[in-house]
């Protein structure tokens, strides 16, 4: 996988396998610290420590039928390369949390990649589940982190019966994620 | 403030979408899975889902409810597209590139008719 947004998506559907009802998705892009990181945070069943530790581990998988499961140890390998790192926080009960960090300008990090259309797809692809997603630029010491966030519990609350995958709200959300992205990313270039 | 307003908006689709349901008879609804574990993610599944997404928005589809599954099994066939209209059975596609998902929602999401070339052998 190219994208960082692709492995965001990874680890989100592995939060959905999990058996979350609420997640959480959060990516800084921090040039004043030099760093990209993302974080996934969710509410599902967790890990007792002996999955965490095989978690890394690239022939491990949760999977029975097939041996190799390399969507995270490939992450951790690449966030490793940049002078960043992977880490996990998981209790069996208290849901699990992945972080990610890379050097922002580390000339081998794969890029963030499409962000909008990995929570495009999460979020009408589980419309069961609480998604919160938020992306932040911190342009530099002294300039402030410009944030989008997005919660979709008060758009189904309002859309009721009406589903996510409506062509109108289709429409709707891709704007407010293109939109939301676009605006915090321009603050990326001086 | 932009949030009120993203409200309203969905309000107001709500409220169409609720008046146009009560005028047509709704017809049986289409279930579209897409396969969305680690392989079916690397071999471009979400490009998948945005341009069934896209086609819906587009084509102004109604009745149609889009899931993400984990893993279908069939890894050297991913993205696997898994379409059910109505009761009809369910019919599993392999290698839906997003140029495939577009022919299978106009073909047989719209028009009715099964897409043979995609279907993945039993």
């Amino acid at each position: 996988m190219r994208e960082i947004a692709l492995h965001i998506l990874d680890l989100a559907e592995n939060s959905v396998t999990a058996g979350a009802q609420a997640v959480k998705i959060s990516v800084c892009e921090d040039l004043a610290a030099d760093r990209l990181r993302a974080m996934i945070e969710d509410d599902g069943k967790g890990m007792d420590a002996q999955t965490l530790a095989r978690v890394t581990d690239p022939f491990y998988t949760s999977r029975t039928t097939r041996n190799v499961g390399l969507g995270i140890p490939l992450l951790k390998a690449a966030a490793e390369t940049c002078n960043g790192h992977l880490s996990i926080t998981s209790q069996p009960g208290h849901g699990t949390q992945i972080e990610v960090v890379f050097q922002h300008s580390h000339f081998d990090r794969m890029p963030l990649g499409n962000l909008e259309d990995t929570f495009l797809s999460l979020a009408t692809g589980h419309p069961d589940l609480h998604w919160i997603f938020q992306y932040s630029v911190r342009p530099s010491n002294e300039a402030e982190t410009n944030t989008f966030e997005f919660d979709d519990q008060p758009i189904k609350e309002t859309l009721r019966e009406v589903p996510l995958t409506h062509p109108d709200v289709l429409a709707f959300l891709r704007d407010t994620f293109f939109n939301g992205i676009t605006k915090v990313r321009s603050e990326l270039v001086p | 403030m932009p949030v009120v307003k993203s409200l309203d908006d969905l309000k107001r689709i709500r409220e169409e979408a609720l008046q146009k349901r009560q005028i047509k008879t709704s017809p049986g609804h289409t279930q579209i899975v897409v396969g969305m574990g680690t392989p079916g993610i690397a071999a471009g599944a979400r490009e998948t889902i945005k341009a069934i997404l896209d086609y819906i928005e587009n084509n102004k589809l109604e009745n149609i409810v889009v899931r993400q599954t984990g893993n279908i099994g069939r890894d050297s066939y991913e993205p696997i597209v898994q379409v059910i209209v109505g009761d009809a059975e369910t019919v599993t596609y392999g290698k839906v590139t997003p140029e495939a998902a577009s022919e299978i929602m106009e073909k047989h999401v719209k028009g009715g008719s099964v897409v043979r070339a995609y279907i993945i052998p039993a």
